[in-house]
């Protein structure tokens, strides 16, 4: 009885920090899309990747959420805003687009959007196959079923990044 | 007591004991530099000098505040935040001792212990990266934006060898928690004689990662005036000054924990004390260890010249990175096979 009431408590308190969670990234997301500057996008780009690594936590997935920590706000980002700042991308000698070219962005994306309304209209909530097991993001679990059920992707996408590896620095000893 | 009122009085102890070691390094790195340099170094405030770090302290508050009106200013002071936060926020899984008993429940010394462990300390250290980039470029300074540069990059090659140079260590230890590496050293079983090429490159990674000596380039005076932190003054210069003896002291943590044995104090139990005088005990040894490896990021500053560019690059990319790699294959063989 007790336990049943704690679990609903945590429970409540989660959907409260999931709510917190998405209403930062939304705005953090939107404005990525509106600020006029680059690198006050990329800095809300970061915000958004920080938000999603909070999200992954609710869910448990530890080793997901750092590792996405790790590489995307880590060093993706990183390299993104270096290469922005060495650019120095400013608004001045930031290309205007012509009116056309805004009406039909607008109008090609607002296509893109009634099709996802479209298409999610007739779908029902959708029920988990497996009760939801709250040890999976962890890294041991991780770990077993990356070497057993999914061992022939792992490796395949292993050989895919050292050959980015080998061609990254064929790159560079050309030059 | 309630679990979350302990660790939440350890929260704050372990903020408090940060804060001072961070002011006290200062002191001790211009004792140590004077000692070194065959000077007397700060003495006028207090016996030794003791008090400087305070009137140090004083003076950057006091010092007027100049935001530069080219600068961004929100950013500007984003950056020294970022840095300092960062900085702070790794403490949290470093296991200070084994176990105090109060009252008859036992506190873990450790804030927590979470699945993941070390790699939460490299997420927050490549988070910090940040607030050296957004501090240099918000500066809107060339030499500032220089340095932010060059702490970027720096930072992002680094964190490559470093990372790659523990995966032996865990390899061993079969685990990332910080807890369960500690327990596995017993006595003087420590890692650092099981590993030493791993630690060699962790140590030299520490050292670029925290930007210090002979690493030290994203400050550096000769060619940068003062790196990134050029149009920085009064306190927001210090909490970029604070956040790097901050990441000084807790890398010297984190190294002792992973290779030297932590808490750990060589045939303690076989004499017989009590479980609470060993915990105290245990966070003084562990505290000694991590003086020590203060002592030595300073004692490498003032004994080894600044490395150039290039040369910092070519270390990183060409040596340290295959020589960790071999490290990987050559633990992976040992552990496999015994």
């Amino acid at each position: 009885m007790n336990s049943g009431i704690k679990l609903k408590k945590t429970k409540r308190e989660m959907f409260k920090l999931f709510i917190f969670l998405s209403i930062i990234m939304l705005l953090a997301a939107i404005m990525v899309v509106v600020s006029k500057s680059p690198v006050s996008s990329i800095i809300h780009l970061i915000i958004a990747f920080l938000a999603m690594a909070g999200h992954f936590i609710l869910l448990n997935a530890q080793f997901l959420a750092i590792a996405h920590i790790i590489v995307y706000t880590g060093a993706i980002m990183v390299l993104f805003l270096f290469v922005i700042m060495l650019l120095n991308l400013n608004k001045e000698n930031e290309p205007h687009k012509t009116l056309t070219t805004k009406l039909a962005a607008v109008i090609s994306g607002g296509l893109l959007f009634l099709v996802l309304l479209a298409s999610l209209k007739g779908v029902n909530a959708i029920k988990p196959l497996n009760k939801f097991d709250s040890s999976i993001g962890l890294i041991k679990v991780l770990g077993n079923e990356l070497f057993t059920k999914f061992i022939f992707p792992f490796e395949i996408s292993s050989i895919l990044f050292l050959s980015a590896m080998v061609g990254a620095v064929l790159l560079a000893k050309k030059n | 007591m309630d679990e979350i009122i302990f660790k939440t009085i350890l929260i704050i102890i372990i903020f408090i004991i940060t804060l001072l070691i961070a002011l006290y390094s200062t002191w001790a790195e211009r004792k140590i530099a004077a000692v070194m340099q065959d000077r007397r170094g700060p003495n006028r405030a207090g016996p030794f000098g003791l008090f400087q770090p305070l009137a140090d302290g004083v003076k950057m508050f006091m010092k007027e505040e100049i935001i530069p009106a080219f600068s961004e200013k929100a950013l500007f002071i984003l950056g020294p935040c970022i840095a300092m936060i960062t900085a702070c926020m790794t403490s949290v899984i470093i296991p200070w001792g084994s176990e105090l008993t109060i009252g008859g429940r036992i506190y873990s010394l450790q804030i927590t212990d979470i699945n993941i462990g070390i790699l939460y300390i490299f997420a927050m250290v490549s988070i910090g990266v940040y607030g050296i980039m957004i501090g240099g470029w918000a500066s809107n300074n060339k030499y500032s934006l220089l340095g932010a540069v060059r702490a970027a990059s720096q930072m992002i090659s680094y964190e490559i060898a470093m990372g790659m140079s523990i995966i032996g260590l865990l390899l061993m230890s079969g685990s990332l928690s910080l807890k369960d590496i500690v327990e596995q050293q017993p006595g003087l079983h420590w890692n650092v004689f099981y590993q030493p090429v791993g630690f060699l490159i962790f140590l030299i990674c520490v050292f670029a990662e925290t930007n210090r000596s002979p690493f030290d380039l994203p400050e550096c005076e000769t060619e940068l005036i003062g790196g990134y932190n050029v149009e920085y003054s009064s306190m927001k210069l210090g909490f970029y000054l604070f956040a790097e003896y901050i990441n000084m002291f807790i890398s010297s943590a984190v190294i002792v924990t992973l290779f030297f044995g932590g808490y750990n104090i060589p045939f303690i139990h076989s004499i017989g004390l009590e479980q609470n005088t060993v915990a105290i005990l245990q966070i003084i040894f562990l505290f000694a260890k991590i003086f020590f490896f203060i002592f030595f990021f300073m004692w490498v500053r003032w004994t080894l010249p600044r490395f150039r560019y290039d040369q910092l690059m070519n270390l990183g990319w060409k040596v340290l990175v295959p020589v960790a790699v071999a490290n990987i294959i050559v633990c992976a063989l040992f552990t496999t096979k015994f």
